[in-house]
């Protein structure tokens, strides 16, 4: 793997990233994960852990994070503006020469169909991850628990972030391993 | 200096824009009219448009505010600085990456997370394409065009992998969905 290909690859991905981060997450599952073998499944759940619970937008975490992984800090720059380079020229060209690029009819009737399509494609993300998670009660309750919360903050547009839900998370997961850990000793102790 | 300004504004972005571009959107709107770059009405128009282009919408958004208050080097300024912050964490992090996963805490903070932002991706999944199919300027009427182009595009992307050796990829079904809403809305 050449830096070059790092670079065109997440150009690629830049390009087709529509609708937020989430969509982009099946993007990278199937290029970076499945075709490239650049990282292992759990390190993009790991990625997508991180990115979420960190600032700035999940694509250039992710960039960021594979980048750093195969070359280094050259690779993590390459990837990153790689990342950021196709919508960067699309957008200056737009605000420069385009305004009224709503207006534009069948731009704005490809984009109702890509809308549907990302849908999908974060439904995917979705159900992959799924098929690869613990089967264990606590994991199952803890994602069945945030979907739902999840759905009704979306729903009724409340004003609760996605963040809190990962902080409540890992605050129950913490406490359910001090307390594990505990009776362990205790039992060691008898 | 609008330079500096642009560099401070947008890395506050960066820095403090927490859970995806949505969360973003209130602060971003914050710091572009404490500046005074944009009225309301354009930062809608400018969200609508980073949203019907391709990329996260958080750098477009810093792309497309710089460039129209400073030319190219503004959008460069901008966009360097939407990214830096996120760029740098992701780096840290890396760095002493390896020896927080072998920690216990860490390792059990993971375990919770990461169901949890499962949860969170497949309830975004399901709204979005609920949302799609609702009609938004008629109070809960049905869009038929979207849900029977939700179907077909759902058997289409989910079938291809059961019948082909290599299903169509990602990139593959929204280039079908675009051509899709092109012929289906018209040209």
């Amino acid at each position: 793997m050449t830096i070059l290909d790092l670079f065109l690859t997440f150009a690629k991905i830049g390009l087709f990233t529509f609708g937020g981060g989430y969509a982009m997450i099946a993007l990278i599952e199937d290029i970076c994960v499945e075709k490239k073998q650049w990282i292992t499944p759990d390190e993009m759940m790991n990625v997508t852990v991180i990115a979420e619970s960190t600032p700035g937008p999940i694509a250039i975490n992710c960039a960021t994070y594979v980048g750093y992984k195969k070359k280094g800090l050259s690779g993590a720059a390459v990837a990153t503006i790689g990342m950021v380079l196709p919508s960067f020229c699309i957008i200056f060209l737009i605000s420069m020469f385009l305004d009224n690029f709503l207006d534009i009819t069948w731009i704005a009737h490809a984009f109702m169909g890509i809308k549907v399509a990302v849908g999908i494609l974060i439904l995917d993300a979705g159900i992959k991850m799924i098929r690869k998670m613990q089967k264990k009660p606590l994991p199952r309750t803890i994602m069945l628990c945030a979907f739902a919360a999840m759905l009704l903050i979306d729903l009724f547009a409340l004003n609760i972030s996605s963040i809190t839900l990962m902080l409540i998370a890992a605050l129950v997961s913490l406490s359910v391993f001090l307390v594990k850990q505990r009776g362990g000793k205790e039992a060691v102790g008898k | 200096m609008i330079y500096l300004d642009l560099l401070i504004g947008f890395l506050k972005v960066g820095l403090f824009a927490f859970g995806g571009a949505y969360g973003a959107i209130p602060l971003i709107r914050d710091v572009v009219l404490a500046y005074g770059w944009l009225n309301d009405e354009m930062l809608t128009y400018m969200i609508a448009v980073s949203e019907s282009t391709p990329g996260p919408i958080m750098v477009n958004l810093a792309t497309y505010v710089g460039s129209s208050q400073a030319g190219f080097p503004g959008a460069l300024i901008a966009t360097a600085a939407v990214v830096l912050p996120s760029f740098i964490i992701i780096l840290l992090i890396m760095v002493l990456l390896k020896k927080l996963l072998k920690n216990p805490y860490v390792q059990a903070i993971l375990r919770g997370m990461k169901p949890c932002i499962i949860g969170i991706i497949l309830a975004t999944g399901l709204y979005m394409i609920l949302h799609n199919c609702v009609d938004s300027s008629i109070q809960f009427s049905l869009n038929t065009t979207a849900i029977i182009m939700t179907v077909v595009l759902s058997a289409v992307y989910f079938g291809s992998g059961k019948i082909l050796k290599k299903g169509i990829s990602p990139i593959g079904l929204i280039g079908i969905s675009a051509v899709a809403g092109i012929i289906i809305y018209g040209w």
